[in-house]
Parts: structure tokens; sequence; C-alpha cells
């Protein structure tokens, strides 16, 4: 009986897979794939974050308080009662300042007598979501606004680096997907027709593309964003920043499509399809595109990492974005002096959502390319 | 049922095609040679029948019938394909809708069913395919009609659902064997049909080609390199060598007595199942490596690896010619001299 039931799983899971198209396919081999699966999950919710950054956020990118320059990340902490006997569920400690005589620095301290009372979706500065709800409620924010509420500290301006973290998430992530939609587009046209009509045309394409990869990278960026006017708008200086890095980010991609058709060019079953009397457009689209969609998500996957790399690493520089518009290479920016690194570290916390960022489109682009090819065993 | 006498042209007549690809090099891709391919075969296929088409790798075998198919333009040379009207057609001269025409009277079954299937089409699409782009039949018909073509080829209808992953080697080739018969073929060109199978699916899948072939009063064109295949299932067998058949005859003429010195030696290869035969024949090994069908040696292309070429061989191209009057044809100079014998006794000659 035993034998009979190892005998039929096999059956059973033989059937499935033999109706099974290719997304289900590759669906359920993603889903082995517990790492890539799990970065899936974190993508997913960071652009979530960037979706919903104003209700996220505490305050807005640009609320600052004087009051409270550099000020350290304070704890979140859990039941807890004042010097009152008052009880708290969810509160964090206020600041006790002092300025160090010789330096003349502020020195801040959490300062135990002092609760600050953290609910969720409190009333707090109205904002107006996605330019279509006016609201005030923010997931997690002090009670009493106004309070000083710093989980990630405070910047020179005593700005809340969390708040500013979440909303950069928004120009962040948009910038590697609108950049590599970008790419996608001039990849698949450029390498489509190279790859298809071979010869001549061919060699352009390919000789052009060598030439830009062989353009060092940072010089070409530093010009390009030199030629976007100073006063320029910021949301335009942002379009023109995507803009500059999907104009080099295309060769790779360009390239994967050329193979992909050229090695498909000759399979038997393209051939066959020929012979069958398809016609050109439906050989393309019918058999030769389904060959290689999955293997273009996953590298478009694994270019959007390059993306915002990019992004960061031109703001960084100065060269990119530029304040007001948050991103997190802009908030690096602020990182860059000796003073962050020896009095403020915490301003390196945005550089923290980029690595987990890249770290898991990374995972999850592997992933979906080891998915890809659901038919090789 | 009353039989024709009168003489028709052969169903297929190909006349001194050639197909020769270009060897490009450099920036500018100018042209420094030409791949002979296929260099002046001419060949005819009666209605019914089998031609074996043989050779060793790279003798042009799979290109030839590519050409025919054209899969590639030839360089030069007719198709001459008599349709279903009576009339006579250049296969090499068409182009557009009327080559779309014929190709559903000429199929194809591929070497490899892993890459000749495409893997991301259920089985109703794949076989269908002509049909529905054709416009031939259309939704529940089609479905009918792909059914009655896999009960056809042993296959269940019930997984025309399915997709080419869930199916063996044997059972795709049976898939493509029911994509060549979709839109009721006159002339089935198999390209290697059975070589990349087992043995003993390859037994399968050749009595199942014959058995259709009966049923459905199909021509072959049945390129292989496994000569007991061939031999099994052939009427007809040309040798191909360095893009030219050098040997033509009805099947059992070329192995009871072959007169070109290369199908010799092929059929001294073919492996003998029985230990105590194989004591008294000993194999002829061909010194060297076939000639290079870009530069091609002067004179017979087989004579460096010829046993018996004299000075003739290495100055003229023999031309393919009947030498004897039962239709056997071959291209060598001194086919009417030699007495050939592939399972003679002889000493081996010394390795080199």
């Amino acid at each position: 009986m035993t034998d009979q039931v190892i005998a039929l799983a096999p059956e059973a899971v033989r059937n499935s897979d033999a109706v099974a198209g290719q997304w289900k396919l590759i669906w359920r081999r993603f889903c082995r794939h517990r790492l890539a699966l799990a970065a899936g999950v974190v993508i997913l919710l960071i652009y979530l974050v960037a979706l919903f950054a104003e209700v996220l956020a505490p305050v807005s990118s640009q609320t600052y308080d004087s009051r409270y320059t550099y000020a350290p990340p304070q704890q979140l902490k859990i039941a807890g009662y004042d010097a009152a006997g008052q009880f708290y569920p969810l509160y964090v400690n206020g600041y006790s300042m002092k300025i160090d005589p010789i330096a003349l620095n502020r020195n801040y301290s959490p300062d135990p007598a002092v609760l600050i009372p953290v609910g969720f979706f409190v009333k707090g500065e109205p904002y107006r979501l996605w330019g279509l709800f006016d609201l005030d409620r923010h997931l997690i924010g002090p009670t009493e606004p106004g309070k000083p509420f710093y989980l990630f500290g405070a910047d020179r301006l005593g700005r809340d680096v969390f708040s500013r973290t979440v909303h950069g998430t928004r120009v962040s992530m948009s910038v590697g997907l609108i950049g590599v939609a970008i790419s996608l587009v001039l990849g698949i046209i450029l390498g489509g027709i190279s790859g298809l009509y071979g010869g001549w045309v061919d060699d352009v394409i390919q000789r052009s593309i060598e030439l830009i990869n062989s353009i060092p990278t940072i010089p070409l960026w530093m010009g390009l964003a030199a030629a976007v006017p100073i006063s320029a708008d910021p949301v335009l200086v942002y379009l023109w920043i995507t803009v500059i890095l999907s104009l080099i980010g295309w060769t790779d991609l360009a390239r994967v499509v050329r193979g992909r058709f050229l090695s498909l060019k000759t399979e038997d079953f393209v051939i066959a399809a020929g012979l069958d009397g398809c016609s050109r457009m439906r050989i393309i689209w019918r058999h030769m595109v389904p060959s290689f969609m999955s293997h273009i998500i996953a590298s478009v996957t694994l270019a959007i990492p390059t993306m915002i790399l990019a992004e960061t690493a031109l703001s960084f520089l100065g060269i990119g974005l530029r304040p007001p518009v948050v991103s997190w290479g802009v908030l690096l920016q602020e990182a860059q002096n000796i003073l962050a690194v020896s009095s403020a570290p915490w301003l390196f916390l945005p550089g923290l959502a980029v690595i987990v960022t890249v770290l898991a489109l990374n995972f999850l682009g592997d992933g979906l390319r080891d998915a890809a090819d659901p038919y090789e065993y | 049922m009353a039989v024709s006498q009168t003489p028709r042209s052969p169903l297929l007549e190909l006349k001194d095609l050639r197909m020769h690809f270009p060897i490009r090099k450099g920036a500018f891709r100018h042209v420094v040679g030409h791949v002979k391919a296929v260099d002046g075969v001419s060949l005819r296929v009666e209605d019914g029948e089998t031609l074996g088409i043989v050779g060793e790798s790279g003798c042009g075998k799979s290109t030839l019938a590519r050409t025919v198919l054209r899969i590639y333009q030839p360089t030069s040379g007719e198709i001459r394909y008599r349709d279903r009207s009576g009339g006579t057609v250049d296969l090499a001269a068409l182009s557009g809708p009327a080559l779309d025409e014929i190709h559903r009277d000429l199929r194809m079954v591929f070497q490899d069913p892993q890459s000749s299937l495409n893997p991301r089409l259920p089985v109703i699409d794949i076989i269908g395919e002509v049909l529905s782009v054709n416009g031939i039949v259309k939704g529940r018909e089609l479905e009918h009609r792909v059914a009655d073509l896999m009960l056809s080829v042993g296959l269940r209808p019930e997984y025309m659902r399915r997709y080419p992953h869930a199916f063996s080697g044997g059972e795709r080739q049976r898939i493509g064997i029911a994509r060549a018969l979709a839109s009721n073929p006159r002339l089935v060109i198999a390209d290697e049909a059975v070589s990349a199978l087992d043995v003993s699916v390859q037994a399968q899948t050749i009595n199942l080609l014959q058995d259709l072939q009966e049923q459905f009063g199909l021509t072959y064109l049945f390129v292989a390199h496994d000569l007991s295949v061939v031999r099994h299932i052939s009427d007809n067998i040309a040798v191909m060598y360095v893009g030219r058949v050098v040997e033509k005859a009805p099947t059992e003429l070329i192995f009871s007595r072959p007169l070109h010195p290369y199908t010799e030696a092929l059929l001294s290869a073919v492996p003998i199942a029985d230990p105590r035969l194989r004591r008294h024949g000993t194999r002829i090994r061909l010194a060297g490596e076939v000639a290079d069908p870009a530069h091609p040696p002067p004179g017979c292309p087989f004579h460096p690896r010829c046993r018996y070429a004299t000075e003739l061989c290495r100055q003229e191209l023999p031309v393919l010619r009947t030498i004897t009057a039962d239709g056997h044809a071959a291209a060598c100079h001194h086919a009417e001299s030699l007495s050939l014998n592939p399972f003679a006794d002889r000493t081996v000659p010394e390795f080199n």
C-alpha cells in the first residue's frame, strides 16, 4: 500500500506539470528558491514604502527643528511610567542638551525623565497623497505633534533622517524603474533590429554599443549632467538624470536581446514555424519573444540596482539630483563631511537602505534567472 | 485500380543543385571563399518511393534536405516538383505565398525532437500550427484533426494540452511526425529523423514511418548517416561525399555490389552483430579527414583517401554516370574495373 502511494505521487506531479504553461512553471521553480522569494517580498515592501511615503514618514522631508540639530537616534521603547506615574504603552525619551564649553558643541543625551508618547495613525502634518487625497494621519509618530521624534537621528538642520529616507525611497526606486523602462525599450528595439537583420545594421549597432561602453562612465555622466541647466525645475532635473542613466544602461539589454534573437533564428522550432507558413511577425511574437521574455525580466531585475547605484553615485558627487528633491544619494551627500563620520554616524543610515535594496534586487534577479528556464531538466 | 503507363515526370527532380555558402571575413565582410555544401546534385524521387541519402557528417546531406525545402536559397540549379495538378514547378524560383502553398505538400521531420518543438506551446498548437496559420481548419475541428493525427502516430489525444517537456524523446519525435503530416503532405523530408533516439525507439519510429507511408501514400526523402536504418526503409539510396552524389542505386544493389570505393568503406564500417562473422571481414579504415568543402582537392574529391586512386583520379573530376543496366550509377573513373567487397578479408592497412 505504501508502495502504491509512492508510485502514484510522481505521476500526480507529472500530470500537473505536463499541462502547466511557461509562467506557471517559472513561478513554481521560483517558489522553491527561498532566498529569492524573501528578497521579492522585501522589494515589494520597499516599493510599497515608495508608494505610501507620506503616510509612513512621521514628518515631511523638509520639516526642520533648529533645537535638535544632529540629535542622535531615539530608541523606541515599550511600556514605561513617567515621573507622575502615568503609563505609556509606546514612547521615546526626550533629549537633555548640554553645550560643551570648549568646543561649543551641543551634546544630546536621552532624558529618562521625559517620556514622549508614540502612537500609530496619529494626527500630524497635513499632506496630499498622490496629489489626490488630503490627509493628516501618519503610520507612526508622536501623539502630540511637534515633539522630537527622531528614529534615525537628525541632520544638520534638525530634519528627521528617517522621514527623509522614507521620502527618498520614492525617488531612488522610481529612478531605477523608469530608467530601466527606457533602457528596455531602447534595448529591445535596437537589439532586436541588430539580431534579426544582421549584416551591416548589426555591425553599426554593435560598434556603437562598444563605443558607448568604452567611455568612462563617471566623466560621461558628469558631462551630460552638467548640460542640465542649474536653474531647472528639480522634477525636470530628475527626469534628465533618469534619461542620462538609461542612455548608457540600454547597451547591456540590447546585447541580451540580440544574442537571443541570433541563437533563436537558427533554432529548429523557429525554422519549423517558418515552414508552417507563419508570417515574420508571428514567428517573432509567438515563437521567439516568449522564449526569451523570462530572461529579459531577469536581466531587467538585475539592471535596476545598477541604476539605483548610479543615481546614488551621481547625487553623492553633487551632480545628480539636487535638494529639495530627496533621494538616497542626496541624503548620503550630507554625510560627506568628516563631522558626519565622527559625531553623526546615523547620517549613513540611508546607505543601509541602498544596500538592502540592491542586495534584495540582486537575489531576486538571480532567482528569476534560475527559474526562467523551467524546461531544462 | 488502373495503373497509368504513361511516363510521368518524377515527383521531385533535382537538377545540378548547388548551395554555396559565402565565407565572409574582415570588418567589411567581404567574401573570401565559398563552402560548397551541395555542389551539383541531380536526383529523382518517384511517387511513393523512399530515397535514402547517406554520408558522413559534413557531406552536405542535411543542407541538401534544407535546400530542397527552400530554407536556404540555392545558389543555382533546379528543384522541379510535380504539383497536385500535374504541372511542374521549379521550387528554386518560387517565393512568398506560392512557396507557402508548396510547404503544405513538402514537410520536414527534424533531427532533434528537443529543439524542433517550441517548448512554450502545447502539443495542439505545435501540431495544428500549419492548419491554423493557413486557415485550413479552426476551433473544434482543429481539435478533432489534431486528435486524429496524434492517434495515427500512436500518441494519446488526451495529451494534446500538454507541453513538449512532458514527453519522452520518442514521443516528441512522434509529435514532430504528426506536425509534418498535419497538412496532408505528399513528400516528407526526414532529416536524421531517428538519429537522436535510442536504438529501441529508433526501430519503433522507423516502423511508424513505414506504416504512415503506406497509409497516406507518402514519398520520403530520408537523410541519415546510419546505413542499417537507411537499408531498412529505403527503396533507393544516394551516397554523398563532400557535396556530391557519388553513388546511387536501388538499396539491395548498393549493399550487395557497391561501385564506389567510398561506399565500400562506409559499408565495411557497419558493425556486425555476429562475432563469428566479425573475424572474416576487416574494416577499411579511411586515412585522413573528410575534404574541406571550402577547398575540395582537385580531381575526385575522394582520391586522397581512396586506396584505388590513380593519376586520372587526381586530375579529373568523375561525373555520376549509369554503370549497369539496372540503374546503378556511380561517380568513379574505375567503377567498371574495380571489384569491391566491403566484407572481404583483407590485411589491416598500417596506421599512419
